[in-house]
């Protein structure tokens, strides 16, 4: 994993220092609220509904189990005992007092983390895959380009005040756990003719209003330039996205309106006439981050482990936690262990300190040291032993955290909502509570088989619904909570955008139309068909009825 | 009036202005160096350079750094607005006017220009500041100089870290 160097350690530090300078001159009543916001909002300082909420980086999703101590210290000191996880692999503190802000970025620094960048228009978190380094397809560890780009990305002179927030996602393998096609610039590895590294490079999707899946502009990118690129994607943007109209300002309206052709011609142009070697990370640095995401020390041990069968054989919650929260590991012997905070009736992706610190625990006696946040707010333990995973679930359960919903009707991503967001139209955490316990019974959701929900609480689309097998918006209908329900999104691989089901359904209707949808596909679908492909073969009629019978 | 800074060998100091910004209504003053938006200057520009006076451009954000490519060698300052501090096309023209252009003379920050900006203008080109907050010279670089460190390659001659950690 990638440690601090002197001049990282004194970046966070001197950022630190930057804000501390600029919470006293507001406190002071020298500058205004109105001055102060850029300024608190490149620091990730939110101001919601009943408090500051502080967003804290987790740079391609990964933490050491110090790190993750730090944040439930920080969430039991300065917040209400837990923290929330975000769909960009992010940490949020809901309940945040200004005048300690100051100090926790002082903290974060201490353990070499920061919230740089998780706010404003700039180029947020790079995201990655949360299981970087431990899939076997993939084709060298995202999180090397990952960091390269975090740096670049730091302050940048020129891209700090871009029309709208920028994101970008990388990922290595065949399948997308990163929903790159859905970014502002998604970067898929690829191999080049010649056995070097290179990345496709997909430019402008997004979600929000406007959703988009992202055309691709470029076959492939030899890696060794991807900043000097980078750079002409975002030189582009700045020059001539729309700064006029806030919701038509992200670089997908830019794409859509010149083209995607247009578009890429305007960047390889820019390209062209940048002086790459200046821009790009020379060897000497790619090598070095290289070496700082080496693998692990794993041990060699036997592709079958003898105890956990044992173990599951004797335990069905186990057996069921290695059938859903359990992957396949390249490094023979070892497994990849999803932890599930979406206990059934809980908030997705909220921890509380001691969870998380359990979690801390866990990673460094049986995960050597590592571990990751997914963009579906769950965390993984990448490098379980396969013996070990008996003493993992174990402790897991003691804690509330061994729901083996992993990819289940259970897993719903969800937004803060109207709970917390001063933006949200409607509730979105008590809908994804409801639906998750009315499919409690983890046969049931067994037999259902992978169903992503995704719900979001207003058109900004932050719980993703536009790519949600099933989607759930809140819409405010006559100061009334309305969701409306969409079918067939995808953020994989084969990414798309889902169709609106209907008109919009009351907060009581909600979970019933899901029992109702979910009927229709245990009806109708063939052997071995998930819900997304039973929805692809036999499309949005036979669904639409069921949820509307009612009303005809 | 905003006090003008200017920036000489990584020193900020408050300098009398030898140029008169003319807006569009008004007259252009006989003699001293003005600063012309850009569609007067198409008009009155080339009149003015002959007769040996110092030229200026002001460009706003969507007037392309490029329009002024033929004109450079002539001009002494490009003057580069900021109607609002989040809108920054100006970066990348600073950037454009050091980098590609090799533009040798003053690159002047204008209109919502803040302390808080200082280290994006100075890292992007810009060796002269009209802050709309007040600040002083030495407030203006103790916020431009708040980093030890940068990561990336701007137009100044600050070292990438990728840089320092290999020298």
């Amino acid at each position: 994993m990638y440690r601090y160097d002197y001049i990282d350690r004194a970046f966070v530090e001197d950022r630190a220092a930057e804000f501390r300078g600029q919470v006293a001159r507001r406190l002071a009543g020298e500058i205004t609220e109105d001055q102060f916001k850029p300024l608190r909002l490149m620091n990730g300082l939110y101001l919601q509904l009943h408090a500051y909420m502080l967003r804290v980086s987790i740079p391609y999703g990964t933490l050491t189990p110090n790190q993750l101590r730090k944040l439930a210290w920080i969430a039991r000191t300065y917040d209400k005992g837990y923290g929330h996880f975000t769909t960009r692999q992010n940490i949020q503190f809901h309940w945040i007092k200004l005048k300690d802000v100051p100090d926790i970025l002082g903290h974060l620094a201490d353990v070499e983390m920061h919230a740089l960048q998780t706010s404003g228009n700039c180029i947020r978190n790079v995201t990655s895959d949360p299981r970087a380094g431990a899939s076997a397809d993939e084709i060298e560890d995202p999180r090397i380009w990952s960091e390269i780009i975090r740096q670049w990305a730091a302050i940048h002179p020129e891209f700090s005040f871009l029309p709208r927030k920028f994101k970008i996602a990388v990922t290595a393998t065949a399948h997308d756990r990163t929903a790159a096609r859905l970014h502002d610039i998604g970067l898929l590895m690829r191999k080049g003719r010649d056995g070097g590294v290179g990345f496709e490079v997909i430019v402008g999707g997004g979600m929000g209003r406007t959703p988009y899946v992202g055309p691709t502009i470029r076959d492939v990118l030899p890696a060794e330039h991807l900043l000097s690129y980078l750079e002409a994607v975002l030189r582009v943007y700045n020059r001539h996205g729309r700064r006029d109209n806030i919701y038509k300002a992200r670089i997908k309206i830019l794409v859509a309106q010149l083209g995607a052709e247009e578009f890429a011609r305007q960047v390889e142009a820019e390209w062209a006439q940048i002086d790459h070697p200046a821009i790009d990370a020379p060897q000497a640095e790619v090598d070095r981050v290289r070496a700082a995401f080496a693998p692990p020390a794993f041990e060699a041990v036997t592709g079958r482990s003898d105890a956990f069968e044992a173990a599951k054989a004797a335990s069905s919650s186990l057996a069921r936690f290695a059938r859903n929260n359990v992957h396949l590991h390249k490094q023979p012997g070892y497994a990849i262990v999803d932890i599930s905070l979406k206990a059934p009736g809980e908030t997705p992706g909220d921890a509380t300190a001691e969870q998380m610190e359990l979690v801390a625990d866990l990673a460094e006696r049986f995960s050597l040291g590592e571990l990751r946040v997914t963009h579906e707010q769950n965390l993984v333990l990448p490098h379980v032993k396969l013996d070990d995973v008996a003493a993992v679930h174990a402790a897991l359960a003691g804690a509330g955290l061994a729901s083996a919903n992993i990819n289940l009707v259970s897993d719903i991503i969800a937004c803060p909502g109207l709970d917390y967001c001063a933006l949200a139209n409607a509730r979105a955490i008590p809908i994804a509570q409801d639906i998750a316990l009315r499919f409690a019974a983890a046969d049931q959701a067994e037999n259902i088989g992978e169903l992503k929900i995704k719900i979001s609480g207003c058109i900004n689309a932050c719980g993703h619904h536009h790519v949600g097998h099933i989607g759930i918006l809140g819409v405010d209908k006559k100061g009334e909570e309305f969701y409306q329900l969409s079918l067939g999104g995808s953020a994989a691989e084969d990414a798309e955008v889902g169709k609106i089901l209907g008109p919009a359904i009351p907060a009581d209707k909600v979970t019933d139309a899901v029992d109702h949808l979910v009927g229709v596909y245990l009806r109708e679908r063939h052997a071995g068909e998930r819900f997304i492909d039973t929805y692809r073969r036999v499309g949005l009629v036979p669904f639409k009825e069921a949820v509307y019978a009612e009303a005809h | 009036m905003p006090k003008l800074i200017k920036l000489h060998d990584g020193h900020a100091a408050f300098a009398n202005d030898a140029y008169m910004t003319v807006t569009d209504e008004d007259a252009t003053p006989a003699s001293g160096g003005v600063i012309l938006p850009l569609a007067r200057y198409r008009i009155e520009g080339a009149a003015l350079l002959d007769e040996g006076r110092n030229v200026g451009v002001l460009l706003q954000p969507d007037e392309a750094i490029e329009e002024l490519s033929d004109d450079l060698t002539r001009l002494s300052v490009v003057a580069l607005s900021f109607p609002k501090f989040r809108d920054g096309r100006a970066y990348t023209s600073a950037r454009l006017l050091r980098e590609r252009f090799g533009f040798g003379g003053e690159i002047r920050a204008v209109g919502d220009v803040l302390r808080e900006q200082a280290s994006f203008f100075i890292r992007c080109g810009f060796d002269a500041f009209e802050p709309a907050d007040g600040s002083t010279p030495e407030q203006w670089m103790a916020a431009a100089n708040r980093f030890r460190h940068v990561y990336q390659r701007g137009a100044d001659d600050r070292k990438p870290a990728f840089v320092e950690r290999i020298s």
